[in-house]
């Protein structure tokens, strides 16, 4: 996903001069070519995210399109203030791009998981927040930003989904996208985890179940339309994210569904419960150990709907 | 632009914010009076400013960061026409724009809202480091208060202005020498504070900074020395103009009601 985002980055950087890039010294091997292209478009502010997130405000303030970088918490717990207060409240048009969403620095330990972010981020004023799914999400997401002023968040994975859109399929922010249809129930994805749905999804067709999944790769604004939509004609809505299952995906889409009116009959989580990950490893391995894998998924899933369809029985004896 | 002496402006400065915090309730007084005369010689005669066009391209930027003193800039912009002085009597009130900790919401003229401390000189460097890009000639003065450079993320903004040689960034210190709790000594020492500043590149000079004359003197020497960013700490009296407000912890939250307030009023008064 950072290749795709920093290939997009570079070709809006060349048609628009206002675009700056500022990291807080990371990117190694990777903001090469655009620092070359583009001295006058590109700063490593050192390792000080707070005075970056100020900088970044400023620079937006005097009318540039900002984007921070780092990885995993630092662009984002380490200066929430400066994003809330000087990035928020100004309105500034700044996009905080994090890389290392969920487990994707997973050996590296509990300090580069970041799995708190998009619950936090999400809870501030004027934030937009994105966590593509996939490839072309992230390139996508990338432009979508850069074109609409005011607050963002990218959240960049190390897994993806690969390449998921269709021919001629458009992306748009808040707008989320159904993958695979079906009437058994709803997975709701966002982030990196989109390719262990598809494939949990896929294994569950071979159970003689038929989910619908839908990335929603934007967290922020919600597209409330898709979920009570899905809500209605299935039923069931499972969530998956890497993330805190507190006030995250999981948390927004209940609220959606719920304020709409149409609850949906069972409902799950699926995502980090109230823990840090005290063991390192992998991404896919904390998957596993934190039950947000592909078993975890099909596991749940089946349950799910044999909890589904004893209520629906239930309904009919009445 | 008024012709408002300095003088004049710094006592209106004052007069407007007792009046202010003590209908309001607020605290800070003290802040305000410490930096009355900073605002009142950089609003009356440094800052490159036009109350009729307050978004001009090429006006100065100035921010407080040191937002609790607010009612200070609010006066100052009012009495520089940025909007009705009557609008000052809703401060800190139901309803108001005019906050405690300086807001730009609806208030022409507040370049940037601040109110935890420590956060306004990295805002303000991004503001001289675009300028610097752009090839622009205005300046980037930002305000801080002593205590707010507790504050890591001040030191973080002060190893960048520096690094990338911005001369068009001007910080001045209201170097009262009292926070909220105590003295700075007390709490977390800063001296040598204009070593502190030179060894970190910056141009620096120290003034009383109660003096109109000697503050004006440095300012029209900006920038104090050509690819630095420029320092001037102002020591100053927190307090400074009610005797019984000068140099007291108290007076940092409390705020002056009936007799506190009309003997405050009366010394202000007298006061240029």
């Amino acid at each position: 996903m950072r290749d795709h985002f920093i290939k997009r980055l570079t070709e809006l950087a060349a048609k628009n001069p206002k675009i700056l890039l500022i990291t807080g010294d990371l990117g190694f091997g990777v903001f090469e070519e655009f620092a070359r292209r583009f001295p006058k478009q590109y700063l490593n502010a050192g390792v000080a995210e707070q005075n970056m997130s100020g900088l970044a405000a400023g620079l937006a303030l005097e009318g540039r399109t900002v984007f921070t970088y780092s990885i995993g918490n630092f662009p984002t717990l380490r200066c929430l203030e400066q994003i809330r207060n000087d990035i928020c409240y100004h309105q500034a048009d700044v996009k905080i791009v994090s890389i290392g969403g969920g487990f994707s620095y997973g050996a590296l330990g509990f300090s580069h998981h970041a799995t708190e972010d998009l619950s936090i981020l999400r809870a501030l004023p004027e934030m937009t927040v994105v966590a593509p799914g996939d490839d072309w999400e992230a390139e996508e997401a990338t432009e979508a930003l850069a074109r609409q002023e005011g607050p963002g968040y990218l959240r960049l994975d190390k897994s993806s989904a690969g390449h998921t859109a269709r021919t001629g399929e458009t992306f748009e922010i808040g707008r989320g996208r159904v993958l695979l249809e079906g009437d058994d129930f709803t997975l709701v994805s966002t982030g990196g985890i989109l390719g262990v749905v598809l494939e949990a999804a896929k294994k569950l067709v071979h159970e003689g179940i038929k989910c619908r999944v839908i990335s929603l790769h934007t967290l922020k604004p919600l597209d409330t339309e898709i979920l009570l939509k899905s809500a209605r004609e299935t039923g069931g809505i499972m969530t998956v994210e890497e993330n805190t299952v507190t006030g995250g995906l999981g948390g927004a889409v209940a609220e959606a569904c719920l304020e709409g009116g149409v609850p949906p009959a069972l409902f799950y989580r699926i995502g980090l419960r109230n823990s840090f990950a005290t063991i390192v490893g992998s991404q896919s391995h904390l998957r596993r150990c934190y039950a947000m894998d592909e078993q975890t998924i099909v596991k749940k899933a089946i349950q799910f709907l044999g909890f589904k369809r004893k209520i629906s029985k239930k309904g009919a004896a009445l | 632009m008024q012709s408002l002496s300095s003088k004049e402006l710094s006592k209106r400065i004052r007069l407007h914010a007792l009046r202010m915090t003590s209908r309001g309730g607020s605290s800070h007084i003290a802040s305000v009076l410490s930096m009355a005369d900073l605002l009142a010689v950089l609003y009356g005669e440094i800052l490159n400013l036009d109350p009729s066009n307050p978004q001009w391209a090429d006006r100065d930027r100035f921010i407080l960061s040191k937002g609790h003193g607010g009612a200070g800039v609010y006066a100052a912009l009012a009495e520089r026409g940025f909007f009705p002085v009557e609008q000052l009597k809703t401060h800190y009130q139901d309803g108001a724009l005019l906050s405690g900790h300086v807001s730009h919401k609806g208030i022409p003229g507040v370049e940037v809202s601040t109110g935890s401390l420590g956060h306004g000189l990295s805002i303000g460097a991004g503001m001289a480091y675009a300028g610097k890009l752009d090839g622009r000639k205005h300046r980037v003065f930002v305000l801080l208060s002593d205590g707010e450079c507790d504050e890591g993320s001040i030191w973080e903004a002060v190893l960048f202005a520096s690094h990338h040689h911005l001369d068009n960034l001007v910080v001045v210190i209201d170097y009262n020498k009292i926070q909220s709790l105590a003295s700075v000594s007390e709490t977390l020492e800063l001296e040598p504070f204009a070593d502190k500043w030179k060894s970190f590149g910056w141009a620096v000079y120290e003034v009383e900074g109660h003096d109109h004359e000697k503050i004006r003197d440095h300012c029209l020497k900006i920038p104090f020395q050509t690819g630095r960013p420029s320092c001037l700490i102002a020591h100053t009296t927190k307090g400074k103009g009610v005797s019984f407000m000068e140099n007291s912890v108290l007076w940092h939250y409390r705020t002056a009601r009936n007799e506190e307030f009309e003997k405050a009023l009366k010394e202000l008064e007298g006061e240029a």
